[in-house]
């Protein structure tokens, strides 16, 4: 064998040998933490409060707070990022301003998470006298959270093809009701993947949310259901700790004494929730866009 | 004829509607205008307090490092040198991608060139997988397996530099690898072509025609995962030791901008010396994050020339 054709054996081999260790990092990841954290994980962990100082808490408001936190922070967000990236992928020219637009967006974007969650708690924690609330870190995560959340849906708008348009406008459809009928219904199966992926990352965000939510927990009646009551769950000013950000708070105070059962077992819980939402991407996504073109 | 009349001059519902739908859509983009400026304002504002009330000398904290805000030095200034912590985030943050970079590339030539199909297979949904996993959990692991280890095979305590640097490697890794994904991907089909046509093995068409066209989208890769490890805050925090002195070595407990930030806001008063000290921190990460924003868009420019 010639010089050339060794060395080309050689990379090949050394290629395939470094795709395969990252393989086996996410390997070693999954194995490590569900194998490490689905022992703890029972209905008692899944709802139980947490302790402070002694061992055998639970996630329960964690969980829930997670949870009602990514509904509020979607509600507030979908219908705004919506709005920009219809603007930017249909009315917008190429000019000057939304070049500007854009911009603004890719820096949003690149910012890190920790200095959303500093404006966040410098606007609406402090300025607006919200105080560590769920309000507060559901406009927050809304920050953290629509400059992602455009691009997909931009990304979506835009794979449609520009005869959908032309065909709309032809029948006598004005430009916002070609949008609102013909391309957003075809685009639907992409915007919907790219929600629920983006839902995910906002369920495992927690440096955005230790100064806006807060890190504390206080107790709440699951049957209490009047808004204004500071027990309730649904109250929004309350102090909400998240699951992410409570793991975060075990191990770096690492006050109760069985911190490495409550961390793994509140990791292997966000990593399921994360594959669950990969999963339904996907899935979701692909059954909505064979439903809608009739294909079987 | 009036009613004519009437029904030409005055609006349609499809007309109003379309009115309607642009206002809504333009105002929507307003509002992450005024919020994205509003954002920067506002930190540079709270950053740039400790320079213009506390009269601190901008170079002195650049490349200072003692960083204790109670205490003054001779011109009665508060001592505040951030070098430590400027020290930390850049020392991560090279080292995850230098060792970051290789692997990339590598997994990026095994999807485009090598073999796309068990690429897609596998690779692809583990790098979504990769992207997906929270940082907290990339901390927690870091403190419950890699400072360990670290301690184990380097000594010390564990925390410090080196544990910073493999959990960041880990987490930008995925960031890296999609990126560079897209940027051989982009590189012409007949570039291939013409190497292999002219006798050119695999790997000398991969690293002498299509690693140098797909070079500018490679370097925006790298920049993008260089942001991404300035940037982490938690999962670094949790595994660098959190000690604001310069650091001795790879395995000696450090801090970065981030940590320092996550750590210490909420024991500060609002207004006070070392409160606004850590704004001008946060000051200094949203500049950083500029900075990248604008090497990106310069190898963008570059690359098209």
């Amino acid at each position: 064998m010639s010089k050339p054709k060794i060395i080309d054996k050689i990379a090949t081999v050394i290629i395939y040998a470094m795709a395969g260790f990252i393989v086996l990092i996410l390997a070693g990841l999954l194995f490590y933490i569900l194998g490490q954290g689905l022992q703890y994980v029972n209905w008692h962990f899944l709802t139980s409060r947490a302790e402070s100082f002694s061992a055998g808490g639970g996630i329960g408001i964690q969980l829930f707070n997670s949870i009602f936190l990514l509904v509020l922070s979607m509600i507030i967000s979908i219908p705004i990022a919506t709005g920009t990236a219809i603007y930017l992928s249909e009315y917008s020219s190429n000019g000057r301003v939304a070049n500007f637009i854009r911009t603004a967006i890719e820096i949003l974007s690149s910012l890190p998470s920790i200095v959303v969650g500093l404006f966040g708690f410098l606007i609406f924690v402090i300025n607006f006298d919200i105080g560590f609330s769920i309000l507060s870190g559901a406009l927050t995560l809304t920050v953290f959270n629509l400059p992602l959340l455009i691009r997909s849906i931009e990304d979506s708008l835009n794979s449609i093809s520009s005869s959908q348009r032309e065909a709309g406008l032809a029948l006598g459809l004005s430009k916002f009701e070609t949008v609102t009928h013909v391309i957003i219904p075809e685009a639907l199966p992409a915007i919907i993947t790219g929600l629920i992926l983006s839902a995910g990352r906002v369920f495992g965000e927690a440096a955005a949310l230790i100064y806006t939510a807060g890190q504390s927990a206080p107790p709440v009646d699951f049957t209490n259901f009047n808004p204004m009551s500071i027990t309730s769950p649904l109250n929004l000013m309350r102090p909400a700790e998240t699951l992410a950000v409570h793991i975060w708070k075990v191990n770096s105070e690492g006050l109760i004494p069985d911190v490495v059962a409550v961390s793994a077992g509140a990791s292997a819980v966000l990593i399921l929730a994360v594959l669950i939402f990969n999963l339904l991407a996907r899935f979701i996504g692909n059954r909505i866009y064979s439903k809608m073109t009739g294909d079987k | 004829m009036d009613n004519i009349k009437a029904k030409l001059t005055v609006k349609s519902k499809s007309s109003k509607r379309e009115m309607n739908g642009k206002i809504i859509s333009m105002f929507c983009t307003t509002i992450i205008v005024v919020l994205v400026i509003s954002l920067i304002g506002f930190i540079a504002s709270k950053g740039i307090a400790i320079f213009v009330v506390d009269k601190v000398n901008i170079f002195d904290f650049l490349t200072h490092s003692v960083w204790s805000a109670d205490k003054t030095d001779s011109q009665g200034r508060p001592l505040l040198g951030a070098l430590p912590m400027i020290v930390g985030s850049f020392g991560v943050t090279f080292l995850a991608t230098i060792i970051a970079t290789p692997f990339a590339v590598a997994a990026a030539i095994f999807m485009t060139e090598i073999s796309p199909k068990l690429g897609n297979k596998v690779l692809q949904p583990v790098i979504e997988l990769l992207v997906g996993i929270p940082s907290v959990v990339y901390g927690f692991i870091g403190v419950s397996v890699v400072v360990p280890l670290v301690r184990k095979m380097f000594g010390g305590s564990g925390f410090g530099i080196l544990a910073g640097t493999f959990v960041l490697f880990v987490m930008i890794l995925p960031t890296i690898t999609s990126m560079s994904i897209d940027a051989l991907k982009a590189v012409p089909r007949h570039y291939r072509e013409a190497a292999l046509a002219v006798g050119a093995t695999r790997w000398q068409t991969i690293s002498r025609v299509v690693l140098k066209a797909g070079a500018p989208g490679l370097f925006t890769a790298v920049v993008f995962g260089m942001a991404r490890a300035f940037g982490e805050a938690l999962a670094v925090q949790m595994v660098i030791g959190n000690a604001m002195l310069l650091p001795q070595n790879l395995i000696s407990p450090a801090s970065t901008l981030t940590s320092v930030l996550t750590m210490n806001m909420g024991n500060t008063v609002m207004g006070t010396t070392s409160n606004n000290a850590l704004w001008s921190l946060a000051l200094l990460l949203l500049l950083m994050s500029l900075l990248f924003n604008s090497l990106v868009k310069f190898i963008a420019k570059k690359g098209t020339l």
